[in-house]
């Protein structure tokens, strides 16, 4: 019973949750975006600002549950200072991790303290606590056009 | 404990899913009853006999099954008729569910002439302890004739706030829809007094009686409701079926909702003519088997008699909430006096989100529901993105209570809450 709840709640985890990193909204920023669980109401407002290709700043001010809010300082640690297509590719690496129905083994290379959240992607009910931010992220980044800047950058 | 069901070991026997264990050996311990509640093996075994022996489409097929359907289905129209007190077993529609009753009267009055009609300057009152299925119906009502949607605030003990009763029930207001048992504060409101008022000014007085017809004897000629909602799935019935009583009165004012088989008196290539209710309202084959478990169900629940089940939940009730005041920490949103409420407890625990509460609670075999409830205004009015919801029913034991409270003091050490 408790070692099935160990391997949900790791104890990076529940660090992250009691002391959530990059917290609060900040300035600047080009886009801000707000995105919702229907199911459960959790909510988080989180703004992104990229400079000359890289995601310099991510800020958001979160409601949710253990597993949405240590996502959510994961995700800001993992993607905060790298160019917006690394940023991009690890947001994906995340995503199959997720889907994996407990199936993928992470790579702590690239997810590092993300690859403690492998036991969530065994609860399905959980799993789009653990996506919110991570969405609300790409969602904020790709209106920033980020992703359109560094592309016209590289050619 | 006073007031539990007298043979409540042999009504868990009726269910045999309360028999079962979760992946992990455990029993379940199922305490979401207001989301949907366990079926007896009357109204499993009456669905599948139906299914097996008697299936046929109702009203239509010219041989001996088909006749056994129908007088199958009609019979289950007239136990629900029984069970809450329909002058007239016409008046029961049988619908898909709740919210397909209460959309059947927010777009059927969106289309309604005469006196029904609502327009500019008309007013829609509802109130902020109300399910979203009896918000947004009436929202999109106002919205689409330019009508005004108004509503009834909550006192801090969650009550409606009746002070301005006379000032928001007036001559503008068309009609008046809210809860009879809210789902997330368990309040009981009082619908006579608010329909009083109501009926004064000319209004029509829509009841969502989702958790009521569970849990209290329901009189609906005495209730003040010209019309009234409620699911199968909640008072031991299969989901897939639900019943909109109304007035004939009333139902006879509206016009059809939707268009199709069975509704019609005469069809012709240029006009139809309707027929009269309850089939006005039931376009296409209906659920059958539903319909007929449903009918097993309120037998059952007439059976043990509404008044013996209800003063079940209060016992388990108030043996919750003394339960509940026990966990530090612990917060219960709604009325405290188990008398004023329903068997619904929502409550908030200080440094654990619901859905971890759920999750730690779920790991011990117990079912809870954790989330808004599709309650998001009434969870905002008292300023929490959401709540954890236990619920019991006749089947629910005092010594399962003891087993939530123990996995939420569990659950707070796991949290390291001291």
């Amino acid at each position: 019973m408790s070692n099935e709840l160990d391997a949900l709640y790791q104890e990076i985890i529940l660090d992250h949750y009691k002391h959530p990193h990059h917290q609060g909204l900040r300035e600047p920023f080009e886009a801000e975006v707000h995105h919702v669980n229907p199911t459960c109401g959790d909510e988080v407002t989180l703004r992104v600002h990229v400079d000359d290709g890289v995601v310099s700043d991510v800020s958001y001010d979160a409601v949710g549950c253990s597993i949405s809010q240590a996502s959510t300082s994961v995700m800001a640690d993992l993607v905060i200072g790298k160019p917006v297509d690394e940023a991009m590719s690890i947001h994906q690496e995340f995503l199959t991790l997720m889907q994996g129905k407990g199936t993928v083994v992470p790579d702590e290379d690239v997810l590092e303290d993300g690859i403690a959240f492998a036991g969530v992607a065994k609860f399905p009910a959980r799993v789009k606590c653990a996506l919110l931010s991570w969405m609300a992220w790409k969602d904020a980044t790709t209106q920033a056009g980020a992703s359109d800047a560094t592309a016209s950058k590289e050619i | 404990m006073d007031g539990l069901l007298p043979e409540l070991d042999v009504i868990r026997k009726d269910f045999p899913i309360l028999e079962r264990t979760l992946d992990n050996g455990q029993p379940l311990v199922y305490l979401d009853s207001a989301n949907t509640s366990q079926k007896p093996q009357v109204v499993i075994d009456t669905m599948v006999d139906h299914l097996e022996r008697h299936n046929a489409n109702i009203s239509r097929a010219m041989h001996q099954l088909g006749a056994e359907s129908t007088e199958a289905f009609e019979a289950a129209r007239d136990k629900v008729a029984t069970f809450i007190g329909a002058p007239d077993r016409d008046e029961v529609i049988f619908t898909k569910n709740a919210t397909e009753a209460l959309n059947l009267v927010a777009n059927t009055l969106a289309w309604a002439t005469g006196d029904l009609a609502i327009g500019e300057g008309d007013e829609v009152v509802i109130t902020e302890m109300e399910h979203h299925s009896n918000i947004v119906p009436w929202q999109l009502l106002t919205q689409r004739k330019g009508a005004t949607l108004r509503w009834f605030g909550l006192t801090d003990d969650g009550r409606l706030d009746l002070s301005n009763l006379d000032e928001l029930v007036n001559e503008r207001t068309k009609v008046v829809s809210l809860t009879w048992v809210s789902n997330m504060l368990g309040t009981i409101n009082p619908i006579t007094q608010i329909a009083r008022r109501a009926h004064e000014v000319g209004a029509i007085v829509v009841v969502d009686a989702s958790q009521a017809v569970p849990q209290l004897p329901v009189d609906v000629a005495a209730s003040g409701a010209d019309l009234l909602a409620f699911t199968g799935h909640k008072v031991v019935g299969p989901t897939g079926i639900g019943v909109l009583w109304g007035k004939r009165a009333v139902l006879d004012q509206l016009p059809p909702f939707h268009g199709g088989g069975e509704m019609i008196e005469t069809v012709r290539m240029d006009i139809s003519t309707y027929a009269g209710i309850p089939h006005k309202f039931e376009a296409g084959t209906p659920p059958i088997v539903e319909a007929i478990g449903l009918g097993a169900a309120v037998d059952y629940l007439g059976h043990i008699g509404m008044e013996a089940v209800h003063a079940h939940e209060q016992a388990i009730t108030r043996y919750a909430l003394e339960g509940l005041a026990t966990v530090p920490g612990l917060t219960v949103l709604g009325p405290l006096d188990a008398r004023e409420r329903g068997g619904a407890i929502s409550f908030e625990v200080e440094g654990v989100h619901p859905h971890d509460i759920a999750q730690v609670l779920d790991s011990r075999g117990i079912a809870v529901r954790a989330g808004h409830h599709c309650a998001k205004p009434a969870h905002a009015r008292f300023g929490v993105q959401s709540s954890t919801r236990m619920s019991s029913y006749l089947y629910t034991t005092p010594s399962e209570i003891d087993a939530l409270v123990e996995g939420l003091e569990y659950t707070r050490s796991y949290f390291k809450l001291g």
